[in-house]
């Protein structure tokens, strides 16, 4: 291990660091990496393997002669049968772009006046959305199910879109973030004559553009592997992560496709967060959760 | 978690004290109005799909309700009945509480050590092994990867490799043994649980304040370990509560991934959660009232957790 080895891992300079407890921790860290990412690795060489080599034994974990017949696969068969592919790829991406922005929309509007004034309620309201990030939405899910069905919303895409516009942590790190917008910003516009509209679209909501990515972070990877098989029934409106699921009951015959929309529906939520990562992670920093 | 609000909107002039609460609560709000406008529309949203589903749904678990006839009321009845005379619901909260206690902790420190050894990394490793970290919980729910690690015939991976090496003659049934369904499905939780907390202790790590740990070394402190707990630590309490919370709510809600793996329901129910007895009652069976108790002892267990847990915290670094 030479000097530059050392600096390889370490960006800055740190004090009291001894050398054999980084290295046995960086020896920890590239284990679990390995765990983490083998089955990521191993979703990606099975969506280029031939049929022969899906069902090889002992089976392998790397593909040995890459093709793409897979994908020619999913496309022919699935464009042929009775509801293409490309229907459930749509549903899936309505779903996930409505929904991402108009949580981003909402949730903006709403942090707004929370993170900026005190009025009647904001405490009260504020105080709710933060008991509600203590239990998850399975809680509610039967007496949604009823609210749903007295609205008509079953068999809609809006059953999975409305309630996902109020997310609550969504609000909750927009609040905090916006909370660092400086007063004087505020006060100038508000001098020019600005109404509280025109102050959030035009100051506010420009300069908490890193925060919209957060949100798009958290919100997209969930709406994108939404299943809905509990509000959506009719095989036209179902989702990607649904055709999935059919896919892989299909049997031996429709591994190939399976291995190939499972690679389809990981690798766009990854693409998104390596595009984001940095603003993500300097958000939620700088936003400073606090206490 | 606290809020912190400007003190602008509120009147300092004198005259304001004299006028009655409501008056000056009612011209607070009329002069805040653009303000509920703004929020309208989250707020109707947030409450018609969190808030009063759970207040409906605490009421609705006094009551027998079949969808198809009037709720009747049956005071107590469904509690009872879910308590002391369910043993399915007893096998569900025995494997529940087993994936919070195993799964919340263990991810909880995990969550954190991972982000602690990513930190002194140089920043291009540093994001690369954030995203090795974060992407399985972003990967569009593929959990069933697994399914084909540890498929029951001799195709399964892991069946394949310890069938190759020797260890096993015949191929076992990994997902419908009763003795290891339990053990996959928190692996495969442990796998996914690397989400929010992950990122918000990485992004907490950056805002450490590094004269504090210079004047740490000066004052005294030895080692790596100390400066974790005396300094590190205490500076990220915000993100630790934060992380808490949403370990906490995710390792009592497992069910997708119990599912997916054993099938719903599980062989003699051995991958029962509370959540999945939950859809039993709620989408199968339609006994809504029996499913809102259900619900609502969930809802206590999340609550209850997370508050005590938030009071263990405040202790960190003491």
């Amino acid at each position: 291990m030479s000097v530059k080895t050392i600096r390889l891992f370490s960006g800055t300079k740190k004090l009291n660091r001894s050398f054999t407890v980084s290295f046995l921790l960086f020896l920890l860290l590239a284990a679990f990496g390995c765990f983490m990412a083998l089955p990521l690795i191993y979703a990606v060489n099975n969506a280029f393997k031939p049929l022969d080599e899906l069902f090889i034994f002992p089976p392998r974990f790397l593909v040995n002669n890459p093709t793409m017949d897979n994908f020619f696969d999913l496309f022919s068969l699935m464009g042929n049968s009775w509801v293409p592919l490309s229907r459930y790829i749509m549903n899936t991406l309505i779903i996930t772009v409505v929904g991402t922005a108009g949580h981003i929309l909402l949730a903006s509007a709403a942090a707004y006046p929370l993170a900026k004034y005190r009025f009647p309620g904001s405490r009260v309201l504020f105080t709710i959305v933060v008991l509600s990030l203590m239990f998850s939405a399975q809680v509610t899910a039967i007496p949604n199910y009823m609210v749903m069905s007295w609205l008509g919303w079953i068999n809609t895409h809006a059953s999975i879109i409305v309630p996902s516009l109020s997310f609550s942590l969504g609000l909750f790190l927009m609040k905090q973030f916006m909370e660092q917008i400086p007063d004087a910003l505020l006060e100038a516009a508000k001098i020019d004559g600005a109404s509280e509209y025109r102050i959030f679209w035009t100051i506010v909501m420009p300069n908490v553009k890193p925060a919209w990515l957060t949100l798009m972070i958290l919100q997209f990877p969930m709406l994108w592997g939404s299943d809905g098989g509990n509000f959506i029934y009719s095989e036209n409106l179902k989702t990607l992560h649904y055709a999935l699921g059919q896919i892989v009951q299909g049997g031996i015959a429709r591994a190939g496709v399976g291995a190939a929309v499972a690679l389809l529906l990981m690798v766009v939520p990854i693409t998104l967060f390596i595009i984001s990562q940095s603003s993500v992670i300097q958000t939620m920093a700088t936003s400073g959760m606090k206490e | 978690m606290q809020v912190e609000a400007a003190d602008r909107s509120v009147p300092v002039h004198s005259p304001a004290a004299k006028e009655p609460v409501w008056a000056r609560n009612w011209r607070e709000i009329k002069k805040s109005k653009h303000h509920y406008i703004l929020m309208a529309p989250y707020m109707i949203l947030f409450f018609m799909f969190t808030v009063i589903p759970v207040v409906f749904s605490m009421i609705l678990s006094f009551f027998y309700f079949n969808m198809l006839e009037f709720p009747r009321f049956v005071g107590l009845q469904n509690y009872s009945r879910l308590l002391l005379g369910d043993d399915v619901f007893m096998i569900a909260l025995k494997n529940t509480l087993m994936f919070a206690v195993i799964t919340g902790p263990v991810s909880y420190i995990a969550c954190f050590l991972f982000a602690w050894i990513i930190n002194e990394l140089s920043p291009k490793i540093r994001a690369f092994m954030t995203l090795v970290f974060y992407a399985p919980s972003i990967a569009g729910n593929v959990y069933f990867i697994w399914l084909i690690f540890f498929s029951g015939d001799a195709y399964g991976y892991l069946n394949g490799f310890l069938m190759k090496t020797g260890f096993i003659l015949e191929p076992v049934q990994w997902l419908t043994n009763e003795q290891y369904i339990l053990t996959i499905i928190i692996i495969v939780q442990l796998w996914l649980s690397l989400g929010t907390s992950f990122l918000a202790f990485i992004a907490g790590l950056q805002t450490v304040d590094h004269t504090l740990i210079e004047a740490g070394s000066i004052d005294g402190i030895k080692n790596r370990w100390q400066e974790l707990w005396f300094i590190t630590l205490p500076s990220m309490r915000p993100q630790l509560m934060f992380g808490a919370v949403m370990q906490i709510t995710s390792s009592f809600a497992v069910a997708d991934v119990a599912i997916a793996l054993a099938g719903f329901p599980s062989v003699n129910y051995a991958a029962h959660t509370i959540v999945t007895h939950l859809m039993d009652y709620g989408t199968i069976r339609f006994e809504m009232g029996y499913a809102s108790a259900i619900a609502t002892v969930l809802f206590g267990l999340m609550l209850g957790a997370n508050l005590l847990i938030q009071k263990l915290l405040r202790k960190v670094g003491e």
